[in-house]
């Protein structure tokens, strides 16, 4: 099968046409075939045909023939039926070639997946890795821009089921698969998912690879330090990361303790007063909030605060650690560094 | 005799001004006039200008004049020209409904319960809509029916921070779906097709129509509600029929474009300085200003910035503010020298 492929596009550039991927591309091929058999019917005034013009029609007759083939081929084996994060199931006839992606996240997962380059669209936030920033952005969440999106005749539009304009862009004729990962478990199962749909890289491999690196986070920290009770502030509420949240799997991973209880749910707004009353052996947040931490009313008494073991996350640093997505055994480096630099007796 | 000439020509003036407008939504967007080019060998383009471009700039203007119309009917109705088509809770009530329906079928998504099931079939607008609805049918059981202006005025204001309030508990119980809330309720044309169209067009149709048969009762009450009542009107009636079109044409509007402000407030206001009319002609002219100025809203919120594109109702705000602002102004100045 692949074999068959890397054939055609030698053919393809021999040919001197440009490559062109995707079902669009194999239905122009099939179209050309058409036309194709026709000039090899015999006619009245074809004498002029040289050999260098009737070789290349050759060899456009058997990429044709060929390109049928896979075509058959692709279409036995690519069919993909799967449910996405909505419950909705969507039938993926062909290993899609023209990608919007409307998640940070799954942007990532698409190009961790070796897929980067079936990109054609991303939202607005998409910023990782660098070359995403060169492809043209159609809006946001929130705001996706319909027209832009249609205009940019994707196969396959992911977005996050939080996301509006699903729908809109279904009723467009549109495939769409909503998918948003809110924990570990989720980012194991979009990647396998997303692995299954684009039929690219192999999924179960990139998988194995992040949970060895997080392995390797975990294994470099010294037993002490899981002891430590740690609060992450996901956002200046004060909203805190509870151990349901993706953050606080992570740091359950790494061995520290998290000041919130589960029960609380997985981003509750929390009194300061309860931070206070916890006293967090270190402290996490942004970098703008972790500036003027010692002047919130009473926390420059704070045992993390005296000793200064508070990480302030850069925006860049925020990214990885707040989407759930390929990059999480990068987060998990991020707070194992940041955990390993706190001064365990 | 002239002032009722004048009604006439710009209840012609504004629909041809809207028409033009639709020619120029068909013709702006993200991919420019290219679609327009393409409109008969590309598919692609055909969908663009047909399936999107078309419906989003009518439903912008379906939308701004069913703002427009419930706008003006607050207004007549409240003898306050600061009311607008929020007045009595059908905001915040839209805005609960839908934080109701993303809990309760967020959480039946996965079990698939069967409460969950029809309310994932009413979808997000349907529970906007019946929000608004409820929102406002409260707003009138606390006021004890429509006699008192000011009762109901504050019953509004009241349900209108209670019904907020309860939207921002059940937000907190369920953090996940702020952004999911925060993204329906945002004012956005962009998200119309023609299904939607049709729904606001028959909202707006039999809307314009009852509440011009009660416009009546709007001119009677400007002159105060004893000499409304020496009329021999039916007041209650009438006063609970253009309710029901208040609540109705709001409710429709934001569940189709979320919230929108200012084309309400705005538009009566704009009719108003351009001719002095009955409410019968007033209403209809709100209605044909509001949706010619929230049209040229979303024809400019693809424009500025193309080929990205701003949310609409942050763009009403704007413009609508400023030429509010402006307009206060300019009156005043008149106001001085009689």
């Amino acid at each position: 099968m692949h074999v068959l492929r890397s054939f055609l596009r030698r053919l393809e550039s021999t040919a001197g046409r440009h490559p062109k991927n995707g079902p669009q591309g194999r239905c122009g091929w099939i179209a050309a075939c058409a036309g194709m058999t026709s000039t090899f019917m015999p006619k009245g005034h074809s004498a002029h045909t040289n050999t260098a013009q009737a070789a290349i029609k050759v060899i456009a007759f058997v990429k044709c023939v060929l390109s049928i083939f896979v075509f058959g081929l692709s279409l036995n084996s690519a069919a993909v039926t799967v449910t996405d994060d909505r419950g909705q199931t969507v039938n993926i006839p062909l290993a899609p070639q023209r990608i919007v992606s409307l998640l940070p996240s799954l942007t990532e997962t698409v190009c961790a997946l070796g897929a980067c380059a079936r990109l054609v669209g991303v939202d607005r936030y998409s910023n990782y890795p660098l070359q995403v920033k060169k492809l043209a952005q159609m809006g946001g969440g929130i705001d996706p821009n319909i027209e832009a999106i249609v205009a940019a005749k994707p196969d396959l539009v992911l977005m996050a089921t939080s996301a509006r304009g699903v729908q809109r862009l279904e009723s467009l004729g549109l495939k769409v698969l909503a998918l948003e990962s809110k924990n570990v478990a989720d980012v194991q199962r979009t990647i396998n998912l997303l692995g299954q749909v684009l039929q690219a890289a192999d999924a179960p491999v990139l998988w194995r690879e992040i949970e060895a690196a997080m392995q390797d986070a975990k294994q470099s920290l010294p037993p002490a330090t899981q002891r430590l009770r740690v609060y992450f502030e996901a956002s200046s509420g004060p909203y805190a990361a509870g151990p349901q949240s993706f953050i606080g799997e992570m740091l359950a991973r790494l061995g520290v303790q998290n000041i919130i209880s589960s029960d609380l749910g997985p981003f509750p707004k929390i009194n300061p007063e309860f931070v206070v009353r916890a006293d967090p052996d270190l402290i996490m947040l942004s970098a703008r909030s972790a500036q003027d931490l010692a002047k919130r009313p009473g926390w420059s008494q704070l045992r993390a605060v005296r000793a200064q073991h508070v990480c302030g996350f850069t925006t860049e640093q925020n990214d990885v650690l707040v989407r759930a997505g390929p990059r999480m055994a990068q987060a998990a480096g991020l707070l194992a560094r940041c955990i390993a630099g706190v001064k365990t007796p | 005799m002239n002032v009722s000439r004048a009604w006439v020509v710009w209840a012609v003036v504004l629909p041809l001004l809207a028409l033009a407008l639709l020619a120029l939504g068909a013709c702006i967007g993200s991919t420019g006039f290219d679609s327009l080019f393409g409109l008969h060998n590309d598919p692609v383009a055909t969908q663009i200008v047909w399936d999107i471009r078309l419906p989003r700039t009518l439903g912008a203007w379906l939308a701004g004049a069913l703002l427009g119309l419930a706008g003006a009917v607050a207004q007549g109705l409240f003898r306050n020209p600061l009311a607008d088509p929020f007045l009595l809770g059908s905001a915040s009530g839209a805005s609960l409904g839908v934080a109701l329906a993303l809990v309760l079928t967020g959480s039946a998504a996965s079990q698939a319960a069967f409460d969950g099931a029809w309310l994932a079939r009413l979808g997000l607008t349907g529970a906007a809509f019946v929000g608004a609805l409820a929102g406002v049918l409260l707003t009138l059981a606390l006021a004890r029916g429509v006699q008192h202006t000011l009762r109901l005025l504050l019953a509004g204001v009241v349900v209108g921070v209670v019904l907020s309030a309860a939207k921002d508990l059940v937000t907190l119980a369920a953090p996940d779906m702020l952004q999911a809330m925060q993204a329906f309720m945002l004012g956005s044309t962009g998200f119309v097709g023609w299904p939607a169209c049709v729904v606001m067009a028959a909202v707006l149709l039999p809307c314009l129509a009852v509440s011009r048969a009660c416009a009546v009762a709007l001119d009677g009450l400007s002159l105060g509600h004893a000499t409304a009542q020496s009329l021999g009107l039916p007041l209650v009636g009438m006063r609970s029929a253009l309710v029901a079109v208040l609540a109705l044409a709001t409710g429709t509007a934001v569940a189709q474009a979320g919230l929108i402000a200012f084309v309400g407030l705005a538009a009566p206001h704009v009719v108003r300085s351009l001719v002095k009319s009955t409410h019968s002609a007033l209403l209809l002219l709100s209605a044909l200003m509001g949706g010619l100025l929230l049209m040229l809203a979303d024809v400019l919120a693809r424009w500025v910035l193309a080929p990205q594109e701003l949310p609409v109702g942050v763009l009403t705000a704007m413009l609508g503010g400023c030429y509010l602002l402006w307009l206060m102004h300019r009156q005043r100045s008149f106001g001085s020298t009689p």
